[in-house]
Parts: structure tokens; sequence; C-alpha cells
């Protein structure tokens, strides 16, 4: 009764936030209403269509045994306590992308990419990751992609494969660009994020050497070292001797990331990788939770209104209508595919009772996208003119400040250069002005808050100790990412060379890492060069691919709901991928098809052709324009794959549950047999 | 972990969930398995075990996006 009460009233409450959004569509708002709507819709998700597909969907069955306990090996397999395994699944999970995306997608003003960041992961991305877990859970942990050959068939697998293995190196790519684009001509940024990689090795010597596994005491040193790194990056950047040792371009710096995830990859993981692991996941806890007190003390108002006119796809930031490209803008913070392969991996393997599915699933997810809420306040908080400014391309507002501002307060944005100077100085920073990527912008949206609740002195430390947050971040997706791309290549190449899948062969492991680092590199370094900024044609392209994954997810979970007889709620999982088909489509049709050279991959690179034939390109624009016709024809190529992909695994996911239905042969269940738990209720945690 | 009372009980509980999702009893945790699972074999000293958990965690997904 207790508990019906409680949801009557959050329902209220949180109707009541969302009209005073609704009515407020003409005046500033404050930050408050979204944070109160956010957090009551997430409850009433969790509280009521959670529990409803927990008991009625998949039927969790609190009296079963649970991989962890009947494999239980005390490293992999162990029954842990759902609070615990709710860090670790968060922690998992929580990437960068629900930082950067939210950020891009304010172009089209707070509402779109807020109310999609709510309704996408409470009746998709939430649903995903906790169905994903719950039927790997069943299954002794498997992955996705054994997951979808042994219940749809070879195929299935097959794409889930090779989708991974391309969304991968899109990903990094993608992130790489977003960290060059933060450090260059920045020697505080670059100082800063350097000093973090001999922190990391000192930690990981210590922990390896010194203290071996003492994992908090090693963290908490190496945070205070990175505290310190950024105080002596403000001084490194006063100093005019030092200061040129970190002033580099672009490429160069594109250089150095490739390198140095090469380097990552193949070193022990001890040295660098595992450090870096602790110290990044040690900041994102950290820096959220210090960005959610400071929202609530500071309630700013969102000065982005609540629609921009760019929602019919003239943007600045990144081109397309806001139906579909808000949808895949915003990526991780509604659904995310890749969420799917943790889900079906390592934390299968710690649940302790099928219960704690929802916590640890559904829970964390929600938890990830109250992340991108608080990024879309962090970027809607800036003048509009300040947010155009930094995350526009010099390419299409001018080149100088004088032509920049001009072209955005032409857009009904006013911004002056002494506005833009004045930040620029605050921040620690030579310029602020077409700093694209989403992490500058988000960051002094988090400095300012920072700043106005804890002390406005220090802002350039704030701003600073924010991008090195993200950066971080980002080094660690990229370390990993690049060491799980090699593993998979050596997998892939040794299906058909026995001796390449050895996973310690040391050529095969220098191949298989040079190979995934140049594709990537190679993707980093076309949008490194590109006077628009590359991220918006690199983003897109891995918001359709993440997108694509979900949906290969969501294929695999609806045919297993139906081949568990229970059709009639396969929607819980058929509809959120009804709609990422469609979007994914729709988005791939346009970036494809579409005549405008601002948005269809081809019609850019023969626009571009044409101009080039012309002679109507500059020198230097003329000199790198072969390279980006050629990337946006492969990118146009990539798009048609994801969606050959995405349409194939939904086929054969409807074959087998057409098939099932007809009473006709299909792949038997892979679920483990029903063993009773012989676990404690408190050891498990169990239902709450 | 039992439902925690006081405040000096909360701070207790948060430290120990703490070094439970950082790993870092992830060895003390083992030797209790260890000797439950394989009484009267030696378990592997901590220098090892943590060298055999960090080859393993990351050689999977473990990061998102």
């Amino acid at each position: 009764m207790l508990k019906r009460l409680t949801g009557i009233a959050l329902a209220i409450i949180g109707a009541f936030a969302l009209g005073g959004i609704a009515l407020h569509r003409h005046e500033s708002i404050n930050a408050l209403w979204i944070l109160v709507a956010a957090v009551c819709i997430y409850t009433l998700g969790y509280r009521f269509y959670a529990a409803w597909i927990t008991a009625r969907v998949l039927t969790v069955d609190a009296s079963r045994a649970t991989p962890a306990e009947r494999l239980s090996n005390g490293r992999d397999f162990v029954p842990t306590h759902r609070w615990v395994t709710f860090g670790h699944h968060f922690s998992a999970i929580a990437g960068p992308g629900p930082l950067v995306g939210p950020t891009l997608a304010a172009q089209f003003g707070y509402l779109p990419g807020t109310l999609w960041i709510l309704i996408g992961s409470v009746l998709g991305g939430c649903v995903q990751d906790m169905t994903v877990l719950f039927l790997s859970t069943r299954r002794d942990g498997r992955s996705l992609g054994q997951m979808a050959r042994d219940e749809l068939g070879p195929f299935g697998g097959f794409a889930a494969f090779i989708g991974t293995l391309l969304i991968m190196v899109i990903l990094i790519a993608v992130l790489a660009l977003v960290v060059v684009n933060a450090m260059k001509h920045s020697p505080w940024a670059t100082s800063t994020v350097v000093a973090t990689v001999p922190i990391g090795i000192l930690v990981g010597i210590y922990l390896r050497g010194l203290r071996p596994g003492r994992v908090l005491e090693a963290t908490i040193i190496g945070v205070v070292l990175m505290l310190l790194g950024v105080a002596a990056g403000g001084i490194i950047d006063q100093h005019e001797g030092i200061r040129g040792w970190f002033d580099w371009s672009g490429p160069a710096l594109a250089g150095f990331i490739i390198a140095y995830g090469l380097v990552a990859a193949i070193l022990p993981v001890w040295l660098l990788l595992a450090p870096r692991g602790y110290l990044s996941t040690f900041l994102k806890f950290g820096t959220v939770a210090l960005l959610a007190i400071a929202i609530l003390i500071m309630h700013p108002q969102l000065k982005m209104p609540a629609l921009t006119q760019f929602i019919d796809g003239s943007g600045p930031v990144f081109a397309g209508k806001i139906f579909p490209f808000v949808f895949i803008t915003i990526a991780c913070g509604a659904v995310s595919g890749f969420h799917a392969l943790v889900s079906s991996g390592t934390t299968p393997k710690l649940i302790a009772n099928e219960a704690d599915v929802r916590l640890v699933g559904y829970g964390s997810m929600a938890l990830e996208s109250f992340v991108a809420i608080m990024a879309m306040i962090a970027a809607t908080l800036l003048d509009p003119g300040v947010y155009f400014a930094i995350n526009t391309s010099a390419g299409i507002v001018g080149a100088t400040p004088e032509a920049a501002v001009h072209t955005i307060s032409g857009w009904g944005f006013p911004v002056t250069v002494a506005q833009m100077q004045g930040l620029a100085h605050d921040m620690g920073e030579h310029t602020l002005f077409a700093r694209t990527g989403g992490a500058p912008s988000l960051a002094v949206g988090m400095a300012s808050i920072f700043g106005s609740t804890f002390g406005r002195g220090v802002l350039g430390a704030w701003y600073h100790l924010a991008l090195m947050f993200e950066a971080v971040f980002i080094l660690t997706t990229i370390d990993a990412g690049t060491r799980v791309g090699r593993f998979m290549l050596q997998d892939l190449i040794g299906q058909v060379w026995k001796p390449f899948g050895r996973t310690s062969w040391y050529p095969s492991v220098l191949i298989a890492s040079a190979l995934i680092c140049a594709a990537w590199g190679y993707f980093l370094y076309v949008g490194v060069i590109d006077p628009n900024g590359g991220i918006n044609i690199l983003w897109p392209l891995f918001g359709i691919a993440n997108q694509m994954l979900a949906a290969i997810a969501l294929s695999v979970a609806t045919g297993i709901i139906v081949k568990s007889g229970k059709e009639r709620f396969a929607f819980v999982t058929g509809l959120p991928l009804a709609w990422l088909a469609i979007v994914c489509t729709v988005a791939a049709w346009q970036k494809v098809m579409s005549p405008d050279p601002k948005l269809g991959f081809f019609a850019g690179a023969g626009d571009l052709a044409a101009k080039l034939a012309a002679g109507a390109l500059p020198p230097d624009r003329a000199h790198v324009a072969p390279q980006l016709i050629f990337n946006q024809q492969l990118d146009g190529w990539l798009t048609i794959l994801f969606t050959l992909i995405l349409w194939l695994v939904i086929v054969d996911m409807t074959r087998v549950c057409l098939r099932f239905l007809r009473g006709l042969p299909t792949q038997t269940s892979s679920e483990a047999p029903h063993v009773l738990t012989r676990l404690q209720p408190a050891v498990g945690g169990g239902a709450s | 972990m039992s439902a925690p009372r006081t405040a000096w009980q909360c701070l207790r509980a948060l430290w120990r969930w703490l070094r439970e999702v950082s790993g870092d009893d992830a060895y003390e945790r083992y030797l209790c398995h260890h000797a439950r699972a394989h009484p009267g074999v030696n378990a592997p000293s901590r220098h090892e075990f943590y060298a055999q958990e960090l080859q393993r965690k990351w050689s999977g997904i473990n990061r998102c996006c």
C-alpha cells in the first residue's frame, strides 16, 4: 500500500515537473525542473515497468541458482552483493558517450534531447541492458555473439561479431578526435593529459611490485598526483619556455595518440591499462557526484531555448533534421548497443540472485542516462552564442573571430569577440573558438557550475580538471578498445590461419594491434585534417553503428522471448527494436542518398570533387581534398554495410520466430537447467 | 551486509562497498573461497593472484563508450 502511494506521489511530482518544463516554453527554465522530472521518471520506470518485466516477461526466479553460485571459482564467477555488482556494472558501462552526445544534440535546443534521453532509456536502453543481462545469466554468462549463434543460428552470431568490431573502430576514432580537438594548441590541457601517463605507470608499478593489489591506496595516490598535474599545467601554461613543448597542432596530436594506442595495446596490462582503468573510474564517480551536488546547489537557469531553428536540418554542429538525428546523436545516454556486450560477459557472472538484474541492469542504465541529463544541463546553461562559437568549426562560421561572431549573432544568438576572449582567458585558454567535439563546451559548462558553487577564483583549474577527467576517460576507452579489437581480430584471422589466433604469440599481437590502430588512426587522421572539424561526419556514423548494435541485441532478446513461448510480451523488446530500426534506416538513407553535400556522404564527396576540378578551392583545402573525398565515400559504404547487417539480423530473427510459431524445429534453448539455490537471501541480496 | 543503522555502521558499510567494488579486498575474498573449495591446497600468493586477475579482467570487453 505504501509502495503504491509513493508511486502515485512520484507520478504527480513527475507530471508537475514535466508540465513546468512544457509551460516554460518561451522563457528560461530552471535546471531543477529537469532534474526532478528525470528522477521521477526513472523511479516510476524502475518501480513499475521494470518490476512488471522481471515478473511477467522474464519470470525471474529468486530460488534458482545463478552461474555465480553454481560455477563459483572465487575469480570471475563470484556471488556478489547486488550493490557491489551495481557499482561494477555502472563503472563498466559508463563512458564518455553520454557526455558528448547530449552536448552535440543541444544544437536542437534542450527539449528534444532531454525527452529522448528520458523516454529512450526508460523504455529502451534500460530494458535492453536488463533483458540481455538476464538472458546471459540464464546461459552461464555467455556473450551476446554466442547467444545470437546459439539461439538464432550462425549468421546472427557473425553479424554481432562484425558489428562489434566495426563499431569499436569508429568509436575509438571519434573519441580520439574529441581529445585532439580539446588539446590542440592548449599547453595546459596537453601537459595535464600527458602527465596522466607516467602517473598511471607509477600506480601500475606500485600495485604490481610494492603493494600488490592494494587498489584503494594506489588509486588515492594516483588521483592526488593527477590533481597536482592540473595545477602544474597552469604553471606550465604561464612559463614562456616550457609551454612551447606542449603546444601541438591537431595532426601531431593525432600521431601521438595513435602511437600511444599501439603501445598501450602491446604493453602488459598491469603497467598502463589497469591502473588507468582504476584512476578513470574513480575520477568518473567523483566528478559525476560533484556535478550532481553542484547542479542542486546552483540550480542554474538554462539559457538555450527549448527548440532552436536548427531542427529543420540546417544545424552547424552536425547536419540533419531533428528526426532521425537527435536519436542518432544522443546515442549512449538513451540506448547503447555496447552495453549489451558488458551485460553479457562480466556482469552476469557476479549476479548472486536473478532478482538482482532489475537493480543492476535497469538501475545502472537509469543512472547512466541521468549522467546524460546532467551533460545536457551543463551544455544548455551556457549562452547559446557561446555554445555555438565553441562547437562550430571554422569551415562553417568563418576562420576569424570577427567572422564567427558575425555569423552566429546573425542566427539570433548574440555573442561578441570580447565575451569569447574573456571566457577563454578565465578558462586559461588562448581561444575557445571552434573547439568542436563537445568536450570543451561541456568543460566550460561544468567549470561555470563548479565555479559558482565552490568558488570562481580558480575557473581555469575547474575547466582543466573537467577536461582532464574527460580525456582520461576517453584514453582508457581507447586503450581497452584497441586491446579488445586486437583479440577479436586475432580470433577472426585465427579461424583461417591457426597460429594467428594464439593471443600471446608476439608477431600476431603486433600485427593485430597495428591493424586495429591503423583502422581507427585512419578515421582520426582524416577527421583532424577536415576543415569542417570531422566530428560532424564521424559522430553520426558512430551513432548509427551504436544504435545498430543495440538493434542486434534487441533482436536476439526478442527472438529468445518469442521462443520461450511469451510472444504476447515480445513488444517489450520488439517496440524499441522497431523504433531503432526505423531511426537507423532513415538516418542511413539520408546519409547515403541526400543530395545535400552537408548531409549526404556521397553528395559531400561529389560536391568537393566538383569544386576541386573547377579549381574553386584554396590551395590548403585542395591539398587535402582527395583524402576527404575518398573518406566520405568510404563512410557512405560503411553506412550501407551497417544497415545491411541490421536488416539481415532482423530478417533472420523473424524467420526463427515464424518457424517457432508454426511449430517447426528451431535451435533448442541454450538455457542452463534449473538448480535450486542454496545461498541465503542475505548473501545474495534477493528481492527487495 | 545487513541494513546499517547508525552513522558509524553506514560509514563502515560504505567502506566495505568501496573495497569490494574497487577490488581492494579481492585477494582476501579469494582466500576464503580457496579455503572452502580446495582445503589443504596452497593458495597463490597475493602477487600471483593480482597478476592473474588483471590478465583475466582486461582480456574481454569491460569498458563502454
